[in-house]
């Protein structure tokens, strides 16, 4: 399994819920797949959708679900620290690690070699660090939406991409109807 | 901050800063989060905005560096309001030599990205604080102030 069909099994589940997505690729494919008003696409910044997730579930009391991938955590390492310490319950990081930054060419990360992320999210002091096989992603998710804690997935999957066409909508229109959303 | 109802602050450690961050961290009307990194700070910011709270960030100038991308792909591109409470570091006063190596930038850098900008040098500058801060909501735009040693009276 590839993040798309990750992204295709997982849209009903996450359909309810505030989702941030990552840069790219990632944000592209959920945007074919199922836009909503509950999605916030990010088209530029690369790290930050694990932030903006933390910094949005602190703010407020609906479930927050950032989509994030290793490339991009590697990115923003110091996320995790600050993660572990600011508890959200209503906050669900999931990585979709498929050893690569796929948005630029699939090239290798270390994450796909000698690092765990999940390892390094424990380390970091989280409690509910969960990694699963990209087919048992969406009962994870499930999981950590019915368990009401703070949980970090790591769900390990293939790299490859399919053809999306790039987000169109501005960004301005983006965030007004994400608020739009949160408020709702 | 708190009068402008400002009720998420995440901050990067600075001594200049050390007794504000010690006062946002005691503000109880303050949920005050350390960062790791100033662009890790201005994304948590932007999640606590689009949650319906006022952020704000407190760091050096020096941060002006890293976190140019995300101010203009995250802050300008979503049109979102940030106050910067910014530590003005190689300013007169200063007592490292490589922090004025930053500081010679610091307005540049931020006039070439329209960020507005303000000075806090002498102490009745602190006056204006109220309408920047009302400033910066009302246009969704960040803002930068910068303070410097001599307004916070030496280190
Ligand atoms: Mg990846």
């Amino acid at each position: 399994m590839i993040r798309s069909d990750i992204l295709k099994e997982l849209a009903p589940t996450i359909a309810e819920h505030l989702v941030v997505c990552n840069i790219g690729l990632p944000s592209q494919e959920l945007h074919l797949i199922d836009d909503r008003a509950t999605n916030f696409y990010m088209l530029g910044t690369m790290g930050l959708a694990s932030s903006i997730g933390l910094g949005l579930a602190l703010a407020q009391d609906k479930k927050v679900i950032s989509i994030d991938g290793d490339g991009s955590v590697l990115t923003n390492f110091g996320t995790l620290p600050t993660i572990a310490n600011n508890v959200a319950d209503n906050f669900i990081l999931l990585i979709i690690d498929n050893g690569s930054y796929g948005s630029t060419g699939d090239q290798p990360t270390y994450a796909g070699r000698k690092t765990s992320l999940a390892a390094v999210a424990e380390a970091c002091g989280c409690e509910n660090v969960v990694e699963c096989r990209a087919e048992d992603t969406v009962q994870a998710v499930k999981d950590a939406i019915a368990s009401d804690k703070m949980t970090i997935i790591v769900s390990k999957c293939e790299s490859g991409n399919i053809k999306v066409p790039v987000i169109t909508m501005d960004p301005v229109t983006i965030r007004d109807r994400f608020m739009g959303a949160v408020k709702a | 901050m708190v009068a402008n109802d400002i009720s998420f602050v995440t901050t990067v450690p600075c001594k200049q800063l050390a007794g504000v961050i010690d006062a946002v961290d005691a503000s109880p009307d303050i949920y005050h989060i350390p960062s790791n990194k100033e662009d890790e700070g201005m994304g948590l910011c932007a999640g606590a905005f689009m949650g319906g709270k006022r952020p704000a960030i407190i760091m050096q100038n020096t941060a002006i560096g890293v976190t140019i991308n995300t101010l203009v792909t995250l802050t300008q591109f979503y049109r979102m309001p940030l106050p910067m409470l910014i530590s003005y570091r190689g300013e007169l006063g200063e007592p490292v030599a490589c922090q004025v190596e930053m500081a010679v930038h610091t307005k540049a850098l931020l006039a070439q990205l329209n960020i507005p900008t303000y000075h806090f040098h002498r102490e009745e500058d602190v006056e204006e604080l109220d309408k920047i801060l009302k400033y910066t909501f009302m246009c969704n735009k960040p803002v930068a102030i910068l303070t410097d040693a001599s307004f916070w009276k030496g280190y």
